[in-house]
């Protein structure tokens, strides 16, 4: 709009977006460039594939975030906090248990990273797409529904690990405890395509998310496709979902760390939200990487740091009562 | 022209509307009354396409409400409902610009800016433009949303019990308003209302609802009998002539 208070806000905006990016690029240089020793043809691709991994992992998880939240009109629930990553460690558990792990070893990393990314898609979408239907829309029994299908898939992955043979218990435990120490590079290049993928189609329909966190109603009465614009939200963020997971493994809190960092700083317009959200992640993630690695000589304590902060903020927000 | 044919809906074995038709003329203020749970709001969301029917049909203007396109109803229709809650926080400026959606998929130009500024200007909310949401009262809130409901600057406008939380100047103000949008605008509004004598103050046509059944469909003269009330509400109201208006009074 054209007025004086807008154009002030849209300029903060363009300040705070700037400044996000600028540190972020600085995380960056700094955490490529501390402390090398020896070949730099060595150290360039090595430090490079991890670098564009957590970049990867960390836009996935800002935008999954960010989308879920606006989908369930609310700020305190993430796609974690609902059980995505447990049926994702589901899924891979299920695979392990009916394929064998010698078996899944053959199959092209790709291939089964595309297969597992289906099921957790179809999984999801349909469990979603009925919580979030006409009758289930009350916040609580989504939280509630979300906090027993996360226990029920941990429950199921863990009975199936309990009867598992002890040497694919192991070749299973590499595949679920992935950390930001030991990223998954085989899959870098599929999961890069996705996350961008995914994130290009969410940026270009960023006015239309805007009008969908005016609630279902009023999106309905603006003339938005409700049900087959959420459908389509699920799908992306089950795949981005997926593509952290199967990177890193499970981060609980750190979407929900990021996107409410965002919202203070540039407010709920998406197109702002969405990249200082994925801005912000970055910071924290490589940040965070390069301080612990250089600086504390902590190698792989990042994930339980970040887990802390955000363990910290979701209580913060529950005694705020941010969720409604 | 809105055409509800045999309209039914149910939770449960429970029917909330039961063969509802309605023929609602354009233009004309409709308003909606019956008791607690006769079934009006659920009546509304259907004609809004906010909630499907279990069978029966409505026509808005020629188009069914259940398969024509979302996006081309919102150019037809308006809907504000009861409670307006959202996570997101927004200014009422915000608020009343995303009332242009439908014509500007977002993209605002200067015509939309006047409308919105228009808009603002029409529900007294100058000076309120730049707060956010969570900073106003109720009424305030409640004119924020009907300011972004005239700037959609549709045919037809449903509107659910909009006089909540209003004051009495704000709610005749509104009353007007609407009264104004039909007859100078040429405009359909339907309203769900508890207030008789503010029904039968502005309404062109009243249609009573109860146990999810229209029982009365008429002008508000015809509405205003003790005979009628009494059979809508199942209690006494007495009928008043005061002036050339006839006032409903409960007995105490």
């Amino acid at each position: 709009m054209a007025d004086a208070g807008f154009r002030a806000d849209a300029s903060r905006e363009t300040v705070v977006l700037a400044g996000l990016a600028t540190a972020a690029l600085a995380c960056a240089v700094v955490y490529m460039t501390l402390g090398v020793r020896g070949g730099w043809d060595f150290v360039l691709p090595f430090r490079g594939f991890k670098l564009t991994a957590m970049v990867v992992v960390a836009v996935a998880i800002a935008f999954s975030t960010v989308i879920f939240q606006t989908v369930t009109q609310n700020r305190i629930l993430t796609p974690a906090i609902m059980g995505f990553d447990s049926l994702y460690a589901a899924i891979q558990t299920a695979l392990v248990f009916f394929l064998g792990s010698r078996e899944l070893a053959g199959i092209d990393p790709n291939l089964r990273f595309t297969g597992e990314a289906a099921l957790m898609v179809v999984f999801s979408v349909a469990l979603f797409r009925w919580l979030l239907s006409e009758h289930g829309r009350s916040i609580h029994l989504l939280v509630l529904s979300g906090v027993v299908c996360g226990v029920l898939f941990r429950s199921l992955a863990s009975l199936l690990q309990r009867v598992l043979d002890p040497n694919e218990f192991s070749a299973l435990q590499d595949l679920l405890f992935a950390s930001f120490n030991s990223i998954d590079v085989g899959l870098l290049g599929v999961t890069s395509v996705v996350v961008v993928v995914s994130c290009c189609r969410l940026l270009s329909i960023h006015r239309t998310l805007d009008v969908l966190s005016l609630g279902r109603d009023a999106a309905i009465g603006l003339g938005v496709p409700h049900k087959h614009m959420v459908t389509q939200l699920l799908f992306l963020v089950a795949v981005l979902v997926s593509a952290s997971t199967a990177l890193v493994g499970p981060i609980a809190f750190f979407g929900l760390l990021v996107a409410n960092l965002a919202y203070i700083a540039v407010g709920h317009r998406h197109r702002a939200a969405l990249a200082a959200a994925a801005l912000i992640a970055i910071i924290v993630v490589v940040g965070g990487q390069t301080v612990l690695e250089h600086v504390l000589k902590l190698d792989s304590v990042l994930g339980v740091v970040i887990e802390f902060i955000g363990g910290i903020v979701f209580i913060l927000l529950l005694m705020r009562g941010a969720y409604r | 022209m809105i055409e509800v044919r045999n309209v039914t809906k149910a939770y449960g074995n429970t029917a909330v509307v039961a063969d509802v038709s309605l023929d609602l003329p354009h233009p004309g203020l409709t308003v909606i009354v019956g008791p607690n749970g006769a079934g009006k709001s659920t009546l509304l969301s259907i004609m809004a396409r906010l909630s499907p029917a279990d069978s029966g049909s409505v026509r808005i203007g020629g188009m069914d409400v259940a398969t024509a396109r979302s996006d081309a109803l919102a150019r037809r229709v308006a809907i504000l409902k009861q409670d307006n809650v959202m996570s997101a926080r927004l200014t009422v400026r915000d608020l009343v610009g995303f009332g242009r959606f439908p014509h500007n998929r977002g993209r605002p130009t200067p015509v939309d800016r006047d409308r919105v500024a228009a808009s603002i200007a029409f529900l007294n909310l100058g000076g309120l433009e730049h707060r956010f949401l969570d900073e106003l009262s109720g009424g305030q809130r409640q004119r924020a949303f009907m300011a972004m409901v005239l700037c959609q600057d549709t045919d037809y406008l449903l509107l659910d019990e909009p006089l909540n939380s209003l004051d009495m100047r704000h709610a005749v103000e509104t009353m007007r308003l609407l009264r104004r949008a039909v007859d100078e605008l040429g405009k359909s509004v339907t309203v769900v209302l508890h207030d008789i004598n503010f029904a039968a103050g502005y309404a062109d046509r009243i249609v009573a609802m109860k146990a999810g059944r229209v029982v009365f469909d008429g002008a508000p003269g015809d509405f205003m009998s003790a005979a009628v009330l009494s059979g809508i509400y199942d209690m006494e109201i007495a009928v008043h002539r005061i002036g050339d208006r006839r006032i409903g009074m409960f007995e105490r």
